[in-house]
């Protein structure tokens, strides 16, 4: 454990990939097999869920601190990271008492059982585990008791240190990590073993990601050389036919072959050796149209799939790129020709209504394609994306060949109304936000929304000043402030909901700007933005589910 | 009444009976003077005293023309039946705690202190009274150092693993104090010293006072000789030692490559460290932890404790659960400033600094005083 806690901190304490990457591959080189399985799994953010709860946590890592609860409040307060200020708080204890357990030991004796004991055993076992660590050993323990264990690397640079360590190539790392393996030994050897490995028939490809288009199209040259798609809001998925089964997997490497049955007739009609890229979509067969999202979040949410809930809200997969061709992995052939062979391969299919292809967007300037872009809301869709021809099917996000043009967010000029401190890098900071807009001219302020990110360390700053400096009130952290500065918000989307006073609920609020510009009372209006909500796509809670 | 013993007006911390101010924010007739930090030794007072030790240290800091009488430590005086004597505060080189006696009634002003002893100040002595006034920078249970020792065993470690790579080592420290309390702790076998012209006028009034420092080299000089005689400076290997201001200015990048590093006690949270953009962080702090914090204001027997600069009223709330009537006052203390662009008046001390200093009111302090 001490090991690992040491990785962790020069992880956390560089900010050079290369220094990141050559800890890594130093400690996965050296360190037992079944620990360095561990590892992999908590840096690519496997991590266990939340094992103890958060209150009771607290409680007892204030009473091993032999401090008042208020007291460990106004420390958290300060720290703003609760598995920090536990391990800050902790009595340093007898180094005698300390035991240097390896990692594995102490997730499987020691972490994992939590899960299944009574409060009385929970507490014996946290306060025997403090007890045996030092407070950064401590601190990345309580990372993983509370199910925040975070670092600042990517899966990509944990690929590259593992790809380095095995002598093979970054993909074929990245591929071997996809789906659903046990931390173990034996994975961890195969994981970095320099020889190809029998596959397992379940096994995914790592999924192409896109990044935003921040140009004008114009700069990625001849249009032709482009294919354009919409771009579904739905849950990214990939359909597996192999050895006569189906499997279904989420972008977020979740198995859910069982969740659409709707899929599996059409899906027994492929030959073996299929895997097909697409979005899993709730769709309208009398609209020809994907169904609002908040449709899918209701099946989701719904432990038995019945007959009504399948008829309700049937799902499609919309289909985007064919990876596996008759068992051949055709990722590195041009997209043009894979798009072909997915065309052909969809037109043999006996039903075409559960699996379809997505269509191109047909155009031949760019100017035709912004135009077309703007009817993106009203198809419920997010924008477009862009595919180069010629490109491979590649792993991760990477710039280039793909891009995501998504259509501008709607925004909002509102006024801050409260204010509570960040957590990590700006603990000490006032950087959440709560913002408000008026009821009607010269009414009211509503809270509309909460935001923290957008701004430069300038402007936080500033407002942090401002908010010490205009405290009208205080609700534990959350200090009230005077309505004096008017932000602009931007959203991806806007419902309306009960739950909120305001009587909507907007996604992915976040600041574009501070409005010097305006004052408090040029702020928008409730009805200016239930005026937006004929032109909004449908709510979906889940940020993962896009390209 | 010890009430009339010490108040505090606008201008700082007063006793009516004696007619002088400890520490004031503005100018006044008559001052007694903790330490020269900028927050506590402000310009423009008419009298300035300090003990000895500190006087050298706010010389460099108020200028030739400043009036500043001495009184050693433990020694007292007599102002219009008040006696006034000064204790060791352990704060920086010759800071003191005042003590205040009248009518068998006994205040005591501490300014900043820190308990832990250290080669470049002398140590804190605690100084029986009724009224205790403290700071409480630190005063939240997460604060608890780690042996200085191992601070510096840390910071040589550092240095060494950095001259290894090549790198310059660069050390963002206060320049009164903290850079000496460094500079004592650092090992010199590994490579030589530099120091800013912020640092180095204080070098030399510590060195002046009769504490031993390890040979540095003014970074000016060292340029100017260089051009001189046409020879290219080397920096890698070395150390250098600056103040907060320095970091990310073109002063700072001449020493590239480097590994730089922000000493202050709120490296303690990692946040606070990753913000500031730097490569290191060790927590060694000038002021009490909160173990220290209780244990000195436990060793005055005050009853009455009075709560500046800091977590201020988070050590109030917990002095009067233990029975003391506590209470925080507002002041225009710092303590240690939380960011690495914290302002520091230059060597020669400039007011303009000092009216920053006293608007930007430490983020934390003014955060819990004011609840």
């Amino acid at each position: 454990m001490k090991r690992f806690a040491d990785l962790y901190s020069a992880i956390d304490e560089s900010t050079r990939t290369t220094v990141k990457v050559a800890a890594m591959a130093e400690y996965f080189r050296t360190a037992d097999p079944a620990d360095a399985a561990w590892a992999v799994s908590f840096l690519i953010g496997r991590k266990p869920r939340q094992l103890v709860p958060t209150k009771l946590l607290r409680a007892w890592a204030a009473e091993a601190a032999s401090i008042p609860e208020w007291l460990f409040e106004e420390s958290y307060h300060a720290v703003g990271d609760l598995a920090e200020t536990i391990a800050l708080l902790l009595p340093y204890g007898e180094s005698a008492q300390r035991v240097d357990r390896p990692l594995a030991d102490w997730v499987e004796n020691h972490l994992l059982p939590l899960g299944n004991m009574d409060e009385t055993d929970k507490r014996e076992s946290l306060y025997r585990s403090w007890a045996a660590m030092d407070p950064a050993e401590r601190f990345v323990w309580n990372k993983l008791i509370t199910g925040a264990f975070r670092v600042g690397v990517s899966q990509n640079l944990v690929t590259r240190a593992l790809a380095e360590v095995a002598g093979v190539d970054q993909a074929r790392i990245a591929h071997r990590l996809m789906g659903e393996w046990k931390p173990t030994a034996e994975f961890f050897r195969s994981l970095v073993s320099s020889e190809t490995l029998a596959s397992d028939p379940k096994q995914l490809y790592p999924f192409y990601l896109a990044y935003p288009l921040e140009t004008a199209p114009e700069q990625l040259g001849d249009p032709a050389e482009w294919l354009a798609e919409w771009k579904w809001d739905g849950i990214r998925a990939q359909l597996i036919r192999r050895r006569g089964e189906t499997h279904i997997w989420t972008r977020g490497e979740e198995l859910v072959s069982e969740r659409y049955p709707d899929l599996h007739e059409t899906a027994a009609a492929l030959p073996d050796g299929t895997v097909i890229d697409g979005e899993l979509l709730p769709w309208s067969f009398e609209d020809n149209a994907p169904l609002p999202f908040a449709q899918l979040q209701k099946r989701i949410g719904r432990k038995n799939l019945g007959k009504k809930i399948l008829a309700e809200v049937p799902v499609v997969l919309v289909a985007y790129d064919l990876l596996e061709n008759a068992g051949e992995d055709i990722r590195e052939r041009p997209f043009s020709q894979r798009r072909t062979l997915l065309t052909d391969l969809l037109e043999r299919l006996p039903w075409q209504d559960r699996l379809r292809i997505s269509p191109e967007v047909p155009f031949s300037t760019w100017g035709e394609l912004t135009h077309a872009r703007s009817g993106s809301r009203e198809k419920r869709c997010e924008g477009l994306m862009l595919k180069h021809r010629h490109s491979q099917y590649r792993v991760g996000r990477k710039r280039g060949d793909w891009w995501k043009w998504k259509v501008d967010p709607l925004t909002m000029d509102c006024v801050l109304t409260m204010a509570q401190r960040g957590s990590g890098r700006r603990a000490s900071l006032y950087t959440d936000y709560t913002f408000a807009v008026w009821d009607r001219p010269g009414g009211s302020l509503l809270t509309v929304a909460k935001a923290y990110s957008g701004l430069t360390d300038a402007e936080i700053s500033r407002i942090d000043a401002f908010v010490k400096r205009n405290t009208t009130d205080r609700f534990g952290p959350v200090r009230a402030v005077k309505p004096e500065i008017v932000m602009e918000l931007a959203f991806e989307a806007i419902q309306i909901s009960p739950r909120h006073k305001s009587g909507i609920a907007v996604r992915f609020p976040r600041i574009v700007r501070i409005r010097d510009d305006k004052r408090p009372e040029d702020a928008d209006t409730l009805d200016r933005l239930k005026g937006l909500l004929a032109v909004s796509p449908a709510l979906s809670a889940n940020d993962e589910t896009g390209i | 009444m010890s009430t009339d013993l010490l108040i505090r007006d606008e201008r700082g911390f007063y006793c009516p009976p004696g007619d002088f101010y400890v520490d004031p924010w503005r100018p006044v007739e008559r001052a007694i003077i903790t330490h020269a930090h900028s927050d506590h030794a402000r310009w423009g007072h008419r009298q300035y005293l300090t003990t000895p030790e500190g006087a050298g240290v706010l010389r460099v800091r108020m200028g030739p023309a400043a009036q500043i009488d001495t009184v050693a430590y433990g020694r007292s005086i007599e102002r219009n039946g008040v006696r006034i004597s000064l204790h060791p505060a352990g704060h920086v080189l010759g800071s003191a705690q005042v003590r205040i006696q009248h009518r068998g009634q006994v205040a005591v002003v501490s300014g900043d202190y820190k308990t832990e002893a250290d080669a470049t100040s002398t140590p804190f002595e605690p100084v029986r009274c009724h009224l205790f006034v403290s700071e409480s920078t630190f005063a939240l249970p997460i604060y608890r150092w780690k042996p200085q020792s191992a601070i510096f065993d840390d910071i040589n470690r550092w240095w060494s693993a950095n001259a290894a790579r090549g790198l310059a080592s660069v050390l963002l420290a206060y320049s009164l104090g903290k850079s000496q309390r460094i500079l004592a702790g650092l090992d010199s076998s590994i490579g030589p010293i530099y120091v800013h012209g912020a640092v180095e006028p204080l070098n030399a009034a510590y060195r002046r006072s009769g504490i031993r420092l390890p040979r540095t080299e003014y970074v000016g000089e060292t340029v100017k000789s260089a051009k001189s005689t046409g020879s290219r400076l080397a920096w890698a290997g070395s150390m250098i030692v600056a103040p907060p201001s320095a970091m990310g200015t073109p002063w700072m990048r001449r020493f590239q490559p480097l590994s730089a590093a922000f000493v202050s006690g709120w490296m303690t949270i990692r946040g606070t460290r990753r913000r500031q953009s730097l490569d290191k962080g060790f927590a060694l702090s000038d002021h009490a932890d909160w173990p220290g914090l209780l244990s000195a204001i436990a060793a005055t027997g005050a009853e009455r404790v009075w709560l500046t600069h800091g977590y201020s009223a988070v050590l109030a709330r917990h002095l009067t659960h233990m029975g003391l009537d506590a209470r925080s006052i507002d002041t225009q203390f710092r303590g240690e400033a939380d960011v690495a662009d914290a302002d520091e008046p230059t060597a020669t001390g400039q007011p303009e600094a000092e009216v920053a200093g006293a608007a930007e009111v430490e983020e934390s302090g003014e955060d819990v005083a004011a609840s």
